[in-house]
C-alpha cells in the first residue's frame, strides 16, 4: 500500500492543490476535484452546489436540537380560521419569510394580482406586524432579520 | 448430549448417539439470562455482560465488539417446519428427552446459538422454540407477525427494527411503512406475560402504545428508538397502566406535539413506590410537570437513569439530585439558569450535587450550556466512564478543565467546536477510551469543519484502546488514518464522514484508497463508513481485507462497478450495504445476486439503477422483496430507479406499502 502507487484511476487529480483557503484556485470552495478529474467522464457528480438531501448524514434531531432553539412562532391573521407555526430559521430573509406566510394564508384568504394577501371584503392589504418582548406592535421589516 | 451444568434429576436413556453440539453454543449463563428477568438492561440485545458506557443510541446498535448481536445467524435457511422433510412417519416425540432439552437450552441466550441449535433436527427445534425468551427481528418486513407467534410459544421480550436507517437522513419519504401495529395486535394475544418492547425505527401510534400497555399486564420495559407517531398522550397511557414498569426509554423519538395540546403524563405514574430504574425522555421536546417528576423520582427508590429534556433548569437538577442521590446515569437537560444574571444558583452549590452523587458514571445533556456551570461536575469527572457534550458548542478551552479529570472515561461525544487541540486534550488524559464520536456544529458540506487529520492522529496516539470511532471532518489524510489503523488495534467500527463530496488527502491530494485500505487490513472491522474522494482501489482492498464487515455504507465513491463487485465478492460476513450517490449501474447490482440472501438489506439511492436491472432481482430471486422508492415530488414512470431497498423476506411482498413504493 506504498503512495506511490496509489492512484491507480491515473488521474492527477490535484496536482499538487491543498486545501489552504488562501491559495488561489479557479474551484469554488468546498467543491470537489473531480471537474479536473478523468475518471470523472465515467462519473459525473452533480455540480457542487447541488444539495444533496441527507448530506452530511446527521440525523434531524440532532440538526434541529442544535439551531438557535428552533424559532418556532405562531401566526394569526385576522379573519383566518386558525393560527399557523413558522419557524423562522428555515428561512433567511423577510422576504422568503413572507413569502411562506403568504403561501400559508393566501388559501383562506385571497390575494390580488400583485400577490399581496388581501381581505375579499375591503380589499384592504394584510401587513404583518409582531409583538416584540416589549408589548410594542411593530411592523415586520424594521429590524435586522438576524 | 453433554452434562447440563444444572441437571435436572432425569437421566432418560437416549437411543441412539445425538448429534454433536456445535461448536458455537455457550453453555453458561450471561448477565441476560431468561432465569431472572434482566430489569435494568441497557444492553438492548447484546448478549455479552452489561457495560457501564452506557450511549443510548448504541443499546440497539448491533456493533458489540464481543461478536454477538442476533439476527438470521450467518445461513440462510428456509424454515424447518412442515412435513415435508424425509420418508414417512417419525417417531413419536419423547417427552422426557425433551424436557431435558428445555432445561438445557434455557442456558443459551446468544440468538445466534439459538439458531444454530434450532437447526440441529425437529426435536431441537422445538425445545429451541419454546425457550426461546427473547426475539429479535432485524426488519419487520422480513417475517410476518402471525408466523413468529407461531413459531415461539414463551417469549417474554421482541426487539423489532423497521425503517432502513438512511431515513433518519430524510432519504425515505413519510409514510413508507414499519407500522408496529400488526405487531402488537400479533403479540397480544399470543403472550400474555411479555415483558419488554424494543422498537427502533418504527410508526409507533398512541393507539399501539394504548394496546401495549392494555395486552400485556406484567409489562416492564419499553424502549423506543428513532420512532415517530406517538406524542404524550401515548405516554401517559403507558405510565398509567403499567404498573410494573422498570423501563421507559425515549431516545430521539420525534415525539408529536403542538405545546397547547401535551397531556401531563408524568403525573399519571402510580401515586405509591413505583418499580421504575430507567427514565429517558430528553426527546420529548415540550415542556412537563417538574414538580410531578419531583415526586415521582422521590418515590421511585430504584431509579438509576433520568434523562431529562431541556425544559429543566439547573436549580431544578439540583432538586433532582436531592431525591435520588443513588443515580448511575444523568442527563442534565440544558445546564444553565433561569434566573437573571447574578442570582440564581451557584457554581459551588451546585457542585455540591453533584459531589453527593456517589455512583454517577454517565452524563449526558449540555444542550445550551452555560460553560459557567461546568466546573461544577468536577466532583464526578474522575468516576465518569461515559460523557456526552454532543449538543453541547465548547471551545477547547471550555473542555480542557473538564476532560483532564475524566481518566476513567470510556465513551465520549463531543461537538467539533473543541477542534484538534480540545481532541489532543482528550488524547492526554482518556488512555481507556473505547468509543469517541465527534460531531459536526454545522452540518454542511461547506462548512469550515473545525477538526481535520491533527485531531484524529492525536486520538490515535493517546486512546489506544479505542475500539468504534465516528468522526466528521473536512480535511483528512491517509497518514493519520493509517496511522490509526496502527495505534488502534481494536478497533471494530470505523466511521469516517469527510463532508465536502470527493475530497482527497489534504496534503498530497492523493485519494483517501490507502487509508482505508490500511483501516480494513489493520483492524477487525465489522463496521465501516466510507467517505473522501475514492476508486475502485479502495474497495478492492474492502473486498480483501474485510472479511469481518458486517455493516458498510458508502457515499460519492468508486469509479465502477467493480467496486460493488469487489464488495460483494469479498466481504463475506456483510448483511447491510448503503450506498448513495455513487456511480453503480445495474450490472454492478446484479453482481450481487448471488449474495443477497445472505444479507439482511440492500439500499441505493441516487445511482446510476434503471428498472430493468431492478426487475431483473425480483425475477431471479423469488425470497427478495425488492422495493423502488419515488419521492412524492416524482411524476409518472420513468426508466430510471432513485431509490432501491431490497431484502430477504420470508412474507413476500408487504401488504402496506404506500403509492409511491413499487414492489416488483
Amino acid at each position: 500500500m506504498s503512495a506511490s502507487s496509489a492512484n491507480s484511476a491515473a488521474s492527477p487529480a490535484v496536482s499538487g492543490l491543498d486545501y489552504d483557503d488562501t491559495a488561489l484556485t479557479l474551484a469554488l470552495p468546498g467543491s470537489s476535484f473531480s471537474a479536473s478529474d478523468p475518471a470523472a467522464d465515467h462519473d459525473k457528480p452533480p455540480s457542487p452546489k447541488a444539495r444533496a438531501v441527507g448530506w452530511p448524514p446527521v440525523r434531524a434531531y440532532r440538526r434541529n436540537a442544535l439551531r438557535d432553539e428552533a424559532k418556532l412562532v405562531k401566526v394569526a391573521v385576522d379573519g383566518a380560521p386558525y393560527l399557523r407555526k413558522v419557524d423562522l430559521a428555515a428561512h433567511d430573509g423577510y422576504a422568503a419569510l413572507l413569502r411562506a406566510l403568504h403561501g400559508m394564508f393566501a388559501p383562506c384568504l385571497g390575494a390580488d394580482g400583485a400577490g399581496r394577501l388581501v381581505d375579499a371584503a375591503t380589499g384592504a392589504e394584510y401587513v404583518p406586524t409582531y409583538e416584540d418582548k416589549d408589548g410594542d406592535w411593530m411592523l415586520v421589516g424594521d429590524v435586522p432579520f438576524k | 448430549m453433554s452434562t447440563p451444568h444444572s441437571s435436572s434429576t432425569s437421566s432418560a436413556p437416549h437411543r441412539a448417539s445425538p448429534p454433536q453440539i456445535p461448536q458455537s453454543l455457550t453453555l453458561a449463563p450471561t448477565a441476560s439470562s431468561s432465569a431472572s428477568p434482566s430489569s435494568s438492561s441497557a444492553s438492548g440485545m447484546r448478549d455479552a455482560a452489561e457495560d457501564d458506557s452506557d450511549s443510548p443510541p448504541s443499546q440497539m446498535s448491533e456493533d458489540d465488539p464481543g461478536g454477538g448481536g442476533g439476527g438470521g445467524g450467518d445461513r440462510w435457511e428456509p424454515d424447518l417446519r412442515g412435513g415435508n422433510g424425509g420418508a414417512g412417519r417419525w417417531a413419536p416425540p419423547d417427552q422426557v428427552l425433551e424436557n431435558v432439552l428445555e432445561s438445557v437450552l434455557e442456558f443459551l441466550t446468544a440468538a445466534r446459538d439459538r439458531n444454530a441449535a434450532s437447526l440441529v433436527c425437529r426435536s431441537w427445534y422445538r425445545a429451541e422454540a419454546q425457550t426461546r425468551r427473547e426475539l429479535f427481528i432485524g426488519n419487520c418486513y422480513a417475517v410476518a407477525p402471525r408466523r413468529a407467534v407461531e413459531r415461539f410459544g414463551g417469549l417474554r421480550s421482541v426487539v423489532l427494527k423497521g425503517k432502513p436507517r438512511f431515513a433518519d437522513f430524510n432519504l425515505v419519504p413519510n409514510g413508507w411503512g414499519a407500522y408496529v401495529s400488526p405487531w402488537v395486535a400479533a403479540l397480544g394475544p399470543a403472550y400474555p406475560r411479555l415483558e419488554r418492547i424494543c422498537l427502533k425505527r418504527m410508526t409507533v401510534s398512541d393507539d399501539d402504545l394504548a394496546l401495549v400497555a392494555n395486552s400485556f399486564p406484567l409489562f416492564k420495559e419499553l424502549s423506543l428508538v428513532c420512532c415517530d407517531g406517538f406524542s404524550t398522550l401515548g405516554l401517559a397511557v403507558i405510565a398509567e397502566r403499567c404498573r410494573h414498569l422498570r423501563v421507559l426509554d425515549l431516545i430521539e423519538d420525534y415525539v408529536e406535539d403542538e405545546d397547547d395540546e401535551m397531556v401531563d403524563w408524568i403525573s399519571k405514574f402510580p401515586e405509591s413506590n413505583t418499580s421504575l430504574e430507567s427514565l429517558v425522555f430528553d426527546c420529548v421536546s415540550v415542556p412537563f410537570n417538574f414538580e410531578a417528576l419531583e415526586a415521582l423520582v422521590a418515590r421511585s427508590p430504584a431509579l438509576r437513569r433520568l434523562r431529562v429534556n431541556h425544559h429543566v433548569s439547573v436549580e431544578q437538577l439540583r432538586r433532582l439530585m436531592a431525591r435520588a442521590p443513588q443515580l448511575t446515569h444523568f442527563g442534565t437537560g440544558a445546564f444553565r439558569s433561569e434566573a437573571a444574571p447574578g442570582g440564581g444558583l451557584s457554581v459551588t452549590e451546585l457542585a455540591t450535587s453533584f459531589a453527593a452523587s456517589r455512583s454517577l458514571i454517565c452524563l449526558s445533556g449540555f444542550r445550551d450550556v452555560n460553560p459557567e456551570y461546568l466546573p461544577a461536575i468536577f466532583p464526578v469527572c474522575a468516576k465518569l466512564t461515559s460523557l456526552n457534550f454532543s449538543f453541547a458548542s465548547l471551545t477547547a478551552e471550555e473542555l480542557k478543565p473538564v476532560i483532564c479529570n475524566c481518566i476513567n472515561l470510556r465513551t465520549f461525544w463531543v461537538l467539533d467546536t473543541v477542534g484538534d487541540e480540545g481532541l489532543r486534550a482528550v488524547a492526554d488524559t482518556c488512555s481507556d477510551l473505547r468509543e469517541l464520536r465527534v460531531f459536526p456544529l454545522d452540518a454542511s458540506e461547506d462548512s469550515e469543519g473545525s477538526v481535520s487529520d491533527v485531531g484524529l492522529q492525536a486520538i490515535s496516539e493517546g486512546c489506544r484502546k479505542l475500539e468504534s470511532i465516528l468522526y466528521f471532518c473536512q480535511r483528512m489524510t491517509n497518514a493519520a488514518v493509517i496511522a490509526m489503523s496502527k495505534n488502534c488495534p481494536d478497533l471494530v467500527v470505523f466511521r469516517l464522514c469527510i463532508m465536502g463530496r470527493h475530497r482527497p488527502d489534504r496534503i498530497t491530494g492523493e485519494p483517501m484508497d490507502d487509508g482505508f485500505g490500511a483501516i480494513v487490513k489493520n483492524c477487525k472491522l465489522t463496521r465501516l463508513s466510507v467517505s473522501g474522494l475514492l476508486t475502485d482501489k479502495a474497495f478492492a482492498y474492502i473486498g480483501k481485507y474485510g472479511k469481518l464487515i458486517k455493516t458498510l455504507s458508502v457515499a460519492f465513491a468508486g469509479n465502477s462497478d467493480m467496486s460493488l463487485q469487489y464488495i460483494f465478492e469479498g466481504c463475506t460476513k456483510l448483511q447491510k450495504l448503503e450506498v448513495r450517490d455513487s456511480p453503480f449501474s445495474d450490472k454492478g447490482l446484479l453482481s450481487g445476486l448471488n449474495y443477497f440472501y445472505n444479507m439482511r438489506f440492500l439500499w441505493m439511492n441516487s445511482c446510476r439503477l434503471t428498472m430493468r436491472g431492478c426487475k431483473d432481482v425480483a425475477h431471479q430471486m423469488q425470497n427478495l422483496v425488492v422495493e423502488v422508492i419515488k419521492d412524492h415530488t416524482d411524476e409518472g414512470e420513468s426508466e430510471i430507479v432513485d431509490k432501491l431497498y431490497l431484502y430477504r423476506s420470508l412474507a413476500g411482498p408487504r401488504k402496506d406499502a404506500p403509492t409511491f413504493v413499487t414492489l416488483l
